[in-house]
């Protein structure tokens, strides 16, 4: 609908103060004249060009005063230059995403539309693109809607959270927000549950292949980072992941004891529970079980210690942090 | 094998002019037909799609009096070519182009439309999505795609033009020189007496024709299939 391949029913689109659909006032944009960078579940390249040609395809039909990307920034960006001469047919899936995402945005774009790029692709070929995804969104200075399944992708990816379910949105917001609340968990799946708290890299130790993150509950020791020193990372702990006791445990090998307070229990009637821990300002998720509540006495404002093993601390939810200011937040999307 | 008359060969001529010209010129009208038959939703589609295959259930005597009627000096349109445009199709090499064309319409418009009907739809709304209007999402897309079905259905009309004999003979006659075809020559000659040496070397130069075409499609088609493949 964004993109105009589909015509709503009723409401309104609006991208950067242009409205593209207003059903109550007969608006529909075409799609040739959106200017909606569309990345699609399947790469859809035109199997009778180049690549180069089918990265050259939307700067055709662009204004040159609106011709924003430089071809080559976006060819070297993406790392494809070697396929410039080549035939989609001829590719690898993680080549012809990444060729896909690069003709979306040499048509300079106003929002860059990127619906499930990574579910047709295997795990590996997801690992290859998604640092050139993060890449995209921290050096092309263009807005992204990233359409995903995927919370461990979002949590990744994201800088704010629309949660939908069944057509509804569920939850707007920082991506911390979203994924610290407790509330919505039987949305997202409960395996996933997990909330995104960000840090700073204090130090990389090469003899044990560890980096320490600053964190103003204390210090995080994750499996090594390529990232230098001082930059801001952002991480993924899964609610299962986490122990909580109630006195700092000594002769542990968890390496991450991270001192916080109980600041709400989620109410249902499984043995298994989530509770949500305030740890100086941000807020992480632990999963307990109903046992361990009562015998603890682990109830809101209860002082506790969450227990995080560092090889659980996942290195593909960490990644450098976007800019926390709202630059990179469309401001789109009204329906 | 001795020296081709100056009759034969003006027949070989004229049959290769024929069949180039009813080619070249009902492609744009089959493209656009294809088009209008694989994606079009309109009143009367099925009446349509029964007039362009009615050529090739007919007996060809019967569209080629068709066309002496609608065409003819005095017939509505022959009429009014001749009169607005000088042009006479009738008795003319012309006509038989015309013939041809119309014969080897329905599979030129066939083979171009399964063709069309194959293009992936979504690769259209990428393009649109890119920023090509409609025109723009048919010439650089939809219609390279086709290509193959183009290839195939510019050889069956080839093929059909110069095999053409009935509608021919009855719409322009059979006049050496000017719209005596091959067809027609062969006929000719196996309906006079000792004609049987002429018509089998006219026969002969016809499969040698035939091959060189469905040789000629077919490594046009082998290369566009290759390029849709990748290198």
């Amino acid at each position: 609908m964004i993109a105009g391949l589909l015509r709503p029913d009723s409401g309104r689109i609006v991208v950067d103060g242009t409205v593209l659909v207003d059903t109550a006032r007969g608006i529909f944009v075409p799609k040739h004249r959106r200017r909606i960078g569309y990345v699609f579940q399947e790469p859809r390249l035109f199997p009778h060009l180049t690549v180069r040609h089918n990265l050259l395809f939307g700067r055709w039909f662009t204004a040159p005063a609106a011709r924003r990307e430089q071809f080559h920034d976006v060819v070297s960006l993406l790392g494809i230059e070697h396929l410039l001469d080549r035939r989609p047919g001829a590719l690898s899936g993680g080549e012809k995403q990444r060729v896909a995402i690069g003709r979306a945005l040499l048509a300079s774009p106003r929002v860059l539309l990127m619906d499930e790029p990574l579910a047709s692709l295997d795990a590996p070929r997801k690992d290859e693109i998604l640092p050139y995804i993060e890449r995209l969104r921290d050096e092309a200075r263009i807005p992204i809607v990233y359409v995903s399944h995927s919370v461990a992708e979002v949590a990744r990816l994201a800088t704010s959270v629309v949660l939908m379910s069944d057509g509804r949105v569920d939850a707007v917001g920082p991506v911390a927000a979203v994924f610290g609340r407790l509330d919505l968990y039987p949305k997202t799946g409960r395996f996933e549950a997990g909330a995104v708290i960000e840090a700073e890299v204090a130090e990389h130790d090469q003899r044990f292949g560890l980096t320490y993150l600053d964190h103003a509950a204390g210090r995080i020791t994750v499996p090594r980072l390529e990232v230098p020193k001082g930059a801001r990372v952002r991480i993924r702990i899964r609610s299962r992941d986490v122990i909580v006791a109630v006195q700092r445990p000594a002769g542990i090998s968890a390496l991450n004891v991270l001192p916080g307070r109980i600041v709400e229990v989620a109410r249902s009637d499984g043995p298994v529970q989530d509770l949500r821990i305030a740890l100086s300002g941000d807020s992480i998720l632990a999963r307990v079980t109903q046992r361990s509540i009562v015998e603890l006495g682990l109830e809101p404002g209860r002082e506790v210690f969450a227990i995080v093993k560092s090889v659980a601390i996942e290195s593909a939810s960490t990644r450098l942090a976007p800019p926390s200011e709202e630059e990179g937040v469309p401001r789109l999307l009204d329906l | 094998m001795p020296e081709f008359t100056a009759e034969e060969l003006a027949a070989i001529g004229l049959s290769l002019r024929v069949a180039f010209w009813a080619m070249l010129g009902s492609l744009p009208f089959g493209i656009l037909v294809a088009l209008a038959l694989a994606r079009g939703r309109f009143w009367g589609k099925t009446f349509v799609d029964g007039l362009v295959h009615l050529p090739l259930v007919l007996p060809p005597v019967v569209t080629g009096y068709l066309l002496l009627l609608l065409f003819g000096r005095r017939g509505p349109i022959g009429e009014l070519l001749e009169q607005s445009f000088g042009i006479v199709l009738a008795f003319r090499w012309t006509g038989a182009a015309l013939a041809g064309a119309i014969m080897g319409f329905p599979l030129m418009v066939r083979a171009i439309r399964l063709s069309i009907e194959t293009v992936d739809r979504r690769l259209e709304d990428a393009a649109g999505t890119l920023g090509a209007n409609r025109f723009w999402v048919f010439a650089l897309v939809t219609l390279p795609l086709t290509l193959p079905g183009i290839v195939a259905g510019m050889l069956l009309s080839f093929a059909k033009s110069l095999g053409e004999f009935g509608a021919t003979i009855t719409f322009v006659s059979n006049i050496p020189g000017q719209t005596q075809t091959l067809a027609s020559a062969i006929y000719a000659y196996t309906q006079v007496p000792g004609g049987d040496a002429q018509a089998l070397r006219l026969t002969f130069v016809s499969i040698v024709i035939s091959m060189a075409a469905l040789l000629a499609s077919e490594l046009l088609a082998r290369r566009v299939r290759k390029r849709l493949a990748g290198d």
